[in-house]
């Protein structure tokens, strides 16, 4: 098998989901009692036929982290590059058909946005950016990543993809993860929020994670983004990269996110909704199928979700997060992608971990190890 | 008492730092232990300011040796690298030597932590190499300048207990260095049980900063390896499964 394509191509969206809508108690019950979960024990897991077994599952899930992570979570923050994109995204405040005033930051800008971050506690960073290939490019992101390579111990990105050769240049520079979001499998749907720029070839976004693992980057982030399909089939197509991606390029780290559709001014409605029951559902069910990948969750969940959330299968949790370039201190009212939903500053978010009996951790790598 | 090249040893419980839910308790627990070697994974500390490190505060006591390790690298090359790094952030020689390029199960690779324990041994450092139960390769690394050999009791973090243990017994019957049996220790029954066929320590993790109470399972564990040691040392009994009362094959000897 080449790339994921060659897998994926053997799938039909509507039996997919036919199936998952098909399974039974029964088969939750098989998936709840199994050690080594399947596939198809996930379809189940994910299924409405689930529902009434949430608190099995939450426990199952909390019991297998902590026996895998500890009673720890990791603390991660994002800094937003730049918002110029030739993209057009129909739920994203970054689609080039937004009007807006656009900013990509300078050196000296990161550096400021640097400070204000490492004044927060933070050692991990997520940088993200729009797609601009003409000003926010490999060479640009080399020149930040040498910037900010002795102040971080981990660095991740979530960039436009790229090509293979790309990643490899970039891995020396500092970069440890690359965050790809394929948003959604549904290929028709995919073009229809898509219709624009590079973003709008599924096949090169869907085969991304295979250019990475190509490339022997230390980690990579999957997720759809839940709201624009039924986040059952996407989730369940989610999980099927995973395992592709796991077998083939088993010297690479995974985490999974699972990002609900936000409002930013002008923007789309989900066209599905998922409420907080169901997201509990598809951690848990993340969790119960695979023990070992990581489960983040970011500040676009409400302050009550997130209290409730800790102990129940995720790893990294942000916080105190902006969503905007400069949005710390350099360019405080710059465009941003979406609306975060909770507000607390990194120092509460630690403590409110603390009190659950957890243990909030800053830093879990070293800008010495590849 | 266990001697590790220089250093001597009353407890032959090892311990790790990771997972607990907090600094604090963390400190409590290795304390219930009585663990005179704790491990430290560099990638969870601030080397370049390690006087205010809030793990590394915990442990500053007398009877408590740091043993870091190089979790996180891939191959012999980086784990030379960050034990170097370690050695000059904690000022210690001592090196548990971890590479797992499989970060699923953290499998560790036997053909990279041969190269690096020869690599390091030369260099000066006292390797403690988290390996397979895989005797040939204890046997290697005893050539390669090993100061002790850590195979695993079963995957890393599992709390499975001894699956490995037929090979950990051969291991043991041949080994001239210290045998410290690693990972997936589960219960104290599970340590007593390696100390029994006769390891020399073993490390313990998962099991202790997981527990309802890490401070009380820490204490447990320091008594089934006591127990265990001593069961050793007092030679056990060998389990007999029928009991022998004439002999129909040899009394005719007697006739």
């Amino acid at each position: 098998m080449n790339s994921f394509t060659d897998l994926f191509d053997t799938y039909n969206w509507n039996e997919t989901k036919a199936s998952i809508y098909a399974k039974t108690p029964a088969d939750v019950e098989q998936a709840l009692s199994s050690s080594k979960r399947t596939l198809e024990d996930f379809k189940a897991l994910v299924s409405p036929a689930a529902a009434p077994y949430l608190e099995q599952m939450a426990q199952i899930s909390q019991q297998l982290t902590q026996k895998r992570f500890g009673k720890v979570l990791q603390m991660y923050v994002p800094l937003y590059l730049s918002n110029e994109c030739n993209n057009i995204c129909t739920y994203c405040g970054f689609s080039y058909d937004n009007k807006v005033k656009r900013k990509t930051l300078s050196m000296m800008e990161v550096m400021q946005e640097v400070a204000a971050i490492k004044e927060m506690g933070y050692e991990h960073v997520l940088l993200v950016t729009g797609e601009d290939n003409v000003n926010v490019h490999v060479d640009y992101f080399k020149k930040v990543l040498q910037l900010i390579r002795p102040h971080f111990a981990h660095i991740s990105m979530e960039i436009q993809p790229m090509d293979e050769e790309d990643y490899a240049q970039l891995i020396p520079f500092g970069l440890n993860t690359i965050l790809v979001y394929q948003e959604t499998y549904h290929q028709e749907d995919y073009k229809k929020h898509h219709p624009k720029g590079k973003k709008s070839n599924f096949k090169y976004r869907v085969e991304t994670p295979d250019r990475l693992g190509k490339a022997n980057i230390h980690k990579m982030g999957l997720g759809v983004l839940i709201g624009l399909e039924d986040w059952r089939t996407d989730c369940f197509f989610t999980a099927l990269h995973l395992n592709y991606l796991e077998k083939k390029y088993w010297q690479s780290k995974y985490s999974l996110s699972f990002p609900r559709l936000r409002p930013y001014s002008g923007g789309l409605e989900p066209k599905v909704e998922m409420n907080d029951r169901e997201l509990v559902q598809l951690i848990c069910a993340y969790r119960l199928f695979n023990e070992e990948v990581e489960l983040s969750i970011s500040t676009r969940e409400s302050p009550a979700f997130r209290n409730n959330i800790i102990k129940l299968g995720i790893t990294s949790i942000s916080a105190g997060s902006k969503t905007n370039p400069g949005g710390y201190t350099v360019a405080p009212e710059s465009l941003e992608q979406f609306e975060i939903s909770d507000e607390r500053s990194p120092a509460e978010i630690s403590r409110l971990i603390a009190a659950q009996g957890y243990e909030a951790v800053w830093k879990d790598w070293d800008n010495c190890l590849a | 008492m266990l001697k590790i090249a220089d250093k001597t040893f009353s407890s032959r419980l090892f311990t790790g730092t990771g997972k607990f839910s907090s600094a604090a308790l963390m400190e409590e627990a290795l304390l219930a232990s009585g663990s005179e070697l704790v491990t430290v994974a560099l990638k969870r500390v601030d080397v370049r300011n390690n006087e205010n490190d809030d793990l590394l505060i915990r442990l500053k006591y007398p009877h408590i040796n740091l043993l870091p390790n190089t979790s996180g690298v891939r191959n012999a090359k980086e784990a030379v690298f960050a034990a170097q790094l370690a050695r000059e952030a904690l000022e210690t020689n001592w090196i548990k030597l971890e590479i797992h390029p499989d970060p699923k199960y953290l499998m560790p690779d036997p053909i990279e932590t041969l190269k690096a324990t020869e690599e390091l041994a030369r260099l000066g450092f006292i390797v403690l190499p988290y390996i397979h139960a895989d005797p040939v390769l204890c046997k290697r690394l005893e050539d390669a300048g090993t100061a002790a050999v850590m195979p695993l009791g079963s995957p890393i973090g599992s709390n499975k207990g001894l699956k490995t243990i037929d090979f950990l017994e051969i291991i043991i019957s041949q080994s001239n260095v210290p045998v410290i049996v690693d990972a997936g220790i589960g219960s104290p029954s599970d340590a007593a049980r390696a100390m029994e066929i006769g390891a020399d320590a073993v490390l313990v993790n998962t099991a202790i900063a997981v527990s309802a109470n890490p401070t009380s399972m820490a204490a447990a564990f320091k008594m089934a390896v006591a127990a265990g040691r001593m069961a050793f040392e007092a030679k056990l009994a060998l389990p007999v499964s029928h009991a022998v009362a004439s002999s129909p094959l040899t009394a005719f000897l007697d006739e």
